[in-house]
């Protein structure tokens, strides 16, 4: 079968297909393809159809090309709290939904808090939906939360423990010598994967009642604990669902994962990740603690220059000016370009 | 002579507007009142529709029941006093000076009105929709004196405006009795019989008659109170007004002929219920912060398999209920009380429903029902000052519900605002109400200010409950840790710093000691940070949470 190329209408620079006013130019197409004289030009047998549908009336629909289609406006960008992140990707996007992933200590309840602080700063009304109930009410504080303006939900499997202890009241433990026994692992990480779900089903409930109620400028889905295999399982429909419902509004959906769940639904997906100086220092003290003696590697880092990436914390230090890398994954309102950038945090008890 | 105007609203037959008010799908229908003890019962009242069949006050309720399209209620005086009071709220929507003459008469004082409701016939249409709106239908009367205008509500029905000094011509054709309503259904009902037994021998039959007669002549036969009643006759009888000052108490009830054990009947009603509540504080301009709802259950009696899961314990003013059924039998629990508190003032009877109604589903009454009692506590409207650039904040009768919903779906308690108590202790919060209060605090920055933004906060994720961990200790120092339930956290320390002690509620049974290290564990190429806590007291080591 051969295939021809043809240039489309925008890679050329010439008008769309139906644009009525504009007529196309001839194709460069191959003599073997050459449309036959009769041919007449698609935009004119489309618009005459369309019309013949619709009625000749004088009255009749006027037909927009859809090059003259007014652009959506571009979403209002607000402080993310974190001056680094707001130069990497210009805020964080009202009506919009935001994904940031990371996995563990990578950094994301702090943005999320520090996001949080900078709605509250501004007089909106916050919402934080916990699927893991992991807040920290003093890191919430510390961070300059503004406490009255933040709704808190705390996702649990209480419901779920209560089944759960009515079935296991009615069956017997297996013990060693029956069979079954071995299958203790498979039914704790089932029953974790139990209450993952209904915990995600809290969450989803939880989600569509605040964003039908309105009113708040900062909706926060913490799901950075919820396994990655469970958080999949939330359907693609429902987060296009989420995004319309934040469409055309000042609320922004701000979604903290482990993992990219949301698919196209995301407007700006952000990835933390430990600073590579973190990462560095973790495989010299690795190679260090062969030897087993902190003191000693202590020393050995101390002797090193400065611009040495194995830079051990020491202990009053440990967790004062914590590094994270941010990259800008993806960023559908406006092209860029993947970049990453570093920011900083400070302990609570830090001044 | 400068026209005071006062107005009248009564309501004819109202015991049976009473009962309507509660039940108005009733109106079409044939309805007789009956009260008394069984089998002695009798009809006290009866609409038009009954009238029509043959019924009449006097009847007992065996001949009643004879005929199949009359709907026999009992008299409730319960339902009665909501009624009056309804009427007194909508009396004193118009004019702070009423008079409660009767339980259906309430006087009106309207000088100094027409500037702010309008003119004489105005205010009588508003006060007659007023009524209506609240379930009662009302004669509505306007004179320049009280006596007049009563008589006026009492014999014509609808709206009556008398203009001044017409008022014997107007109250002329209204027949004798109509000066004795009062006195012929109270103490004074001998006395009252005989004289008008005297008046109609003279062959007096309207006030016109009465007006007439020689008051020299009328004095020496009946004395000062011929001459009072003509005086009435004539509406030259001026008066003033013995102003009540009502109590600011909203409260309806209703008494249910049949048990109700489903939640939907029963939001039926309470709907109503609401309603009538909400346009009564609407009436005087106020909205209400509680809602009580007491229901009074039905008294079990006799063993009943159905009813075994029924002694579900629950708020009430009695003993516990308890779970057989034989001991259902001995149950002394007849009240279940609801107390609904709103964050703000607020007069939607359509949110009440919703809140009650999710309220009623996580704590189910247990038992059927047979008499819903509602009363809500006045308070001033909330004012807001609106503005087209202030943050947006959510709705609070919206809000409201939503949180009602948000915490039957987790779970009361863990759906709020976070308030900090004055301890150490690491989990020193609890859970309050949220309220959206836009007005309330103003936004510390109009418009963000990256520069001048705090810098950001290495934050704790916390694990609830804190994971148990196995600690293995070098130099007193931990230096390895495993835990059993999450693979993740294990391996060697990397980095460690602490130990952080602290303790607290020492003089308490839960005192609390605990030494807390900041650590780094490697897993795979990543490094982790975690809160480690050695309880002190307890001697276990826990994972508290995640350095994130």
């Amino acid at each position: 079968m051969s295939s021809v190329v043809v240039p489309t209408s925008a890679a050329l620079g010439r008008p769309f297909l139906f644009d009525a006013e504009s007529e196309a130019e001839e194709c460069l197409l191959p003599a073997e393809v050459k449309r036959p004289s009769s041919y007449a030009s698609p935009s004119e047998s489309v618009i005459a159809s369309v019309q013949s549908k619709i009625g000749n009336r004088q009255s009749a629909i006027p037909l927009t090309p859809a090059s003259r289609l007014e652009a959506r406006p571009a979403p209002e960008m607000v402080t993310s709290g974190i001056v680094e992140l707001d130069a990497l990707t210009g805020g964080l996007p009202r009506g919009c939904l935001t994904e940031i992933c990371g996995i563990a200590s990578s950094g994301r309840t702090s943005v999320m808090l520090a996001t949080l602080a900078a709605a509250t700063r501004r007089g909106e009304y916050c919402a934080l939906i916990d699927a893991s109930d992991a807040l920290d009410p003093q890191s919430v504080a510390a961070s300059g939360i503004d406490l009255d303006r933040l709704l808190w939900v705390r996702c649990n499997d209480t419901a779920l423990r209560k089944f759960q202890r009515t079935e296991k009241s009615t069956s017997r433990v297996p013990t060693a010598h029956e069979p079954g026994f071995m299958s203790t692992s498979f039914d704790f990480e089932k029953k974790n994967s139990h209450q993952s779900e209904h915990r995600l089903e809290q969450v989803l409930r939880a989600t569509d009642l605040l964003l039908e109620s309105g009113g708040f400028g900062l909706i926060v889905l913490d799901l950075a604990d919820v396994l990655p295999q469970s958080a999949r399982r939330i359907p693609l429909t429902t987060w296009f669902r989420f995004r319309r419902a934040v469409e055309d509004k000042p609320t922004m959906l701000l979604v903290m994962e482990q993992q990219p769940i949301a698919g196209s639904c995301s407007s700006l997906l952000l990835k933390l990740s430990a600073a590579k100086r973190r990462q560095n220092a973790a495989q010299g003290a690795s190679r260090g603690s062969e030897i087993g003696d902190v003191k000693a590697q202590v020393e050995r880092n101390k002797n090193r220059s400065k611009d040495c990436e194995s830079l051990v914390p020491t202990h009053a230090h440990l967790l004062s000016s914590l590094e994270f890398n941010a990259e800008l994954v993806c960023y559908r309102l406006n092209r860029k370009p993947a970049q990453s950038i570093a920011f900083e945090t400070q302990a609570a008890w830090t001044g | 002579m400068v026209f005071m105007p006062f107005a009248c609203i009564y309501i004819p037959n109202f015991t049976i507007a009473a009962a309507l008010r509660v039940e108005p799908e009733l109106q079409a229908y044939a309805i007789a009142i009956f009260e008394g003890k069984a089998p002695l019962e009798k009809i006290v009242a009866v609409n038009e529709n009954a009238i029509e069949l043959g019924i009449a006050p006097g009847m007992s309720t065996s001949q009643g029941e004879l005929c199949s399209e009359l709907v026999l209620r009992q008299r409730s005086p319960l339902h009665e006093s909501s009624a009056h009071a309804a009427l007194i709220d909508c009396a004193q929507s118009f004019s702070p000076c009423v008079e409660d003459s009767a339980c259906d008469t309430v006087l009106l004082d309207l000088a100094g009105m027409e500037s702010l409701l309008g003119s004489v016939p105005q205010i009588s249409r508003a006060i007659f929709e007023r009524a209506a709106a609240l379930g009662l239908r009302a004669n509505i009367a306007a004179a320049s004196n009280p006596d007049a205008a009563l008589l006026a509500a009492r014999g014509f029905s609808g709206i009556t405006v008398i203009p001044a000094g017409r008022e014997a011509e107007h109250l002329g054709p209204l027949p004798v009795p109509v000066l004795f309503a009062e006195q012929l259904n109270g103490d004074e009902k001998e006395g009252a019989e005989s004289l008008l037994a005297t008046i109609e021998r003279w062959g007096i039959r309207n006030l016109r008659s009465l007006a007439a007669l020689p008051e020299v002549a009328l004095s020496e036969r009946l004395g000062q109170r011929g001459l009072h009643l003509q005086q009435l006759a004539r509406g030259g009888a001026l008066r003033a007004l013995a102003s009540v000052e009502a109590p600011l108490i909203f409260e309806e009830a209703v008494e249910l002929e049949h048990p109700v054990v489903l939640l939907e009947p029963l939001a039926f009603l309470l709907n109503r219920l609401l309603e009538q509540v909400c346009a009564r504080l609407a009436s005087r301009a106020l909205a209400t912060q509680e809602l009580r709802l007491t229901l009074e259950l039905s008294n079990l009696t006799g063993i009943d398999d159905d009813y075994e899961n029924i002694g579900i314990p629950s708020e009430s003013d009695g003993s516990v209920a308890t779970q057989t059924a034989s001991q259902i039998i001995s149950s002394r629990q007849t009240k279940f009380t609801r107390n609904l508190s709103l964050p703000l003032p607020m007069l939607d009877a359509k949110v009440f429903l919703k809140l009650l109604q999710l309220d009623l589903n996580a704590h189910p009454p247990g038992a059927p029902i047979i008499k819903i009692h509602l009363a809500a506590e006045p308070a001033r409207p909330r004012s807001a000052q609106g503005g087209l650039f202030l943050p947006p904040a959510p709705e609070p009768e919206k809000l409201e519900l939503t949180l009602a919903r948000i915490a039957g779906i987790v779970g009361e308690n863990r759906v709020g605002a976070l308030e900090l108590l004055d301890t150490h202790h690491p989990e020193g919060f609890r859970m309050r109400r949220f309220v959206a209060e836009a007005a309330r605090k103003t936004p510390q920055k109009q418009t963000p200010d990256s520069s001048e933004a705090q810098a950001a906060i290495t934050a704790l994720r916390r694990l609830r409950p804190p994971l148990r961990v196995n600690v293995l200790l070098e130099n007193g120092q931990p230096a390895r840790l495993n835990c059993p339930k999450k693979k993740e956290v294990q391996g060697e320390v990397l980095w460690k710093a602490g130990p952080w002690r602290s303790s607290g509620d020492w003089w308490e049974c839960d005192a609390w000691s605990r030494d807390e290290w900041d650590i780094a564990v490697r897993d795979g190429n990543a490094v982790s940070f975690y809160r480690l806590v050695h309880d002190l007291l307890g001697g276990g080591w826990f994972v508290e949470g995640t350095y994130d």
